[in-house]
């Protein structure tokens, strides 16, 4: 209990990617909460690589981290785009209307 | 060892709280300030575990980027005002039972990979954790960096310059009735289409044509 080991971080991580996962179903008024929760699910990863990476002692984790950093700004910068236009063209970001898009 | 485990319980029980939070917070504005608490204790918690280029580098690239774009999109779009005028309560009732089924499935197959999985024997507890003092994280995370990942490195970049070019596309929009430069045509013009000499006589003026 009070020795901190691995096992502490990896059920940090689980817990807030579970709550990453009910915050996109939980969520249906609108999508800015479904890319935030998007962004605590690769949290959650990023603090699974870390902890591994320093309980083995091996640095390619870190690395692998700072390229899902990369990957989690990309992806919210094109996401916030994309609902930014649609919030131009229709007016609302309600996921119930996103429906509309499917073709 | 204790101050560890304190800081960890401390740091982590913000970080679900605040994680909860951004989820189920009805004003978006708050859920965005709570994204940034969840953030910062995160990266506290990376610091403290001794990968502090990385809990540094969450600050800067979350906190200050991500978070603050956020912001900026919530305060953009005018959301607070459709939130109160449409609530669907039947919706929401339904997708919390299926959300929270498929939560609760998602967290036991994780607990149990966590506490069914065999450490292997090179794990080592955080006390015996063999901080290099004379080598700094940033140090030994650009040595690695710079030389077996570098490819992986370039691409990331590359990866950014797309996403900003797409979102700079997406976003852009050509407004009328703007009087804009046109560069094409600036560079192109030669000297026979600007420039007339012309001849003048004393006592006269020049007629300019029009």
């Amino acid at each position: 209990m009070i020795e901190i080991g691995l096992g502490h971080y990896l059920t940090l991580a689980a817990i807030i990617f579970t709550i990453g996962i009910i915050g996109i179903f939980l969520n249906r008024k609108n999508v800015i909460i479904i890319l935030m929760s998007i962004e605590l699910i690769l949290l959650a990863v990023n603090i699974n690589l870390v902890s591994f990476s320093v309980y083995l002692q091996n640095l390619v984790g870190q690395v692998f981290a700072m390229f899902i950093l990369t990957v989690a700004a990309a992806e919210s910068a094109v996401g916030l785009a994309i609902i930014v236009i649609y919030y131009k063209n229709k007016g609302s970001i309600n996921v119930e209307h996103i429906s509309s898009l499917k073709g | 060892m204790l101050a560890h485990s304190l800081f960890f319980y401390f740091f982590s029980t913000i970080a679900v709280f605040a994680s909860i939070m951004v989820t189920v917070s009805r004003n978006t504005v708050y859920s965005v300030f709570f994204l940034i608490l969840v953030f910062i204790s995160i990266a506290i918690l990376f610091i403290m575990i001794g990968a502090e280029f990385l809990g540094m580098i969450m600050l800067i690239v979350y906190v200050g980027a991500v978070a603050v774009l956020f912001l900026f999109v919530v305060m953009m779009l005018n959301i607070t005002e459709q939130l109160t005028k449409r609530s669907s309560r039947k919706g929401l009732v339904n997708n919390i039972s299926v959300g929270s089924i498929v939560g609760v499935i998602i967290f036991l197959e994780l607990l149990v990979v966590v506490g069914g999985w065999k450490y292997k024997g090179t794990f080592v507890p955080l006390s015996a954790v063999n901080l290099d003092l004379d080598i700094s994280n940033t140090h030994a995370l650009g040595n690695v960096l710079y030389t077996d990942y570098i490819h992986l490195f370039q691409i990331s970049g590359m990866i950014l310059l797309v996403a900003m070019i797409g979102a700079i596309t997406l976003t852009f929009s050509k407004r009328e009735n703007i009087k804009r430069q046109s560069y094409f045509d600036q560079i192109q013009r030669e000297k026979d289409s600007a420039v007339s000499l012309v001849e003048v006589e004393s006592g006269k003026g020049v007629k300019l044509d029009d």
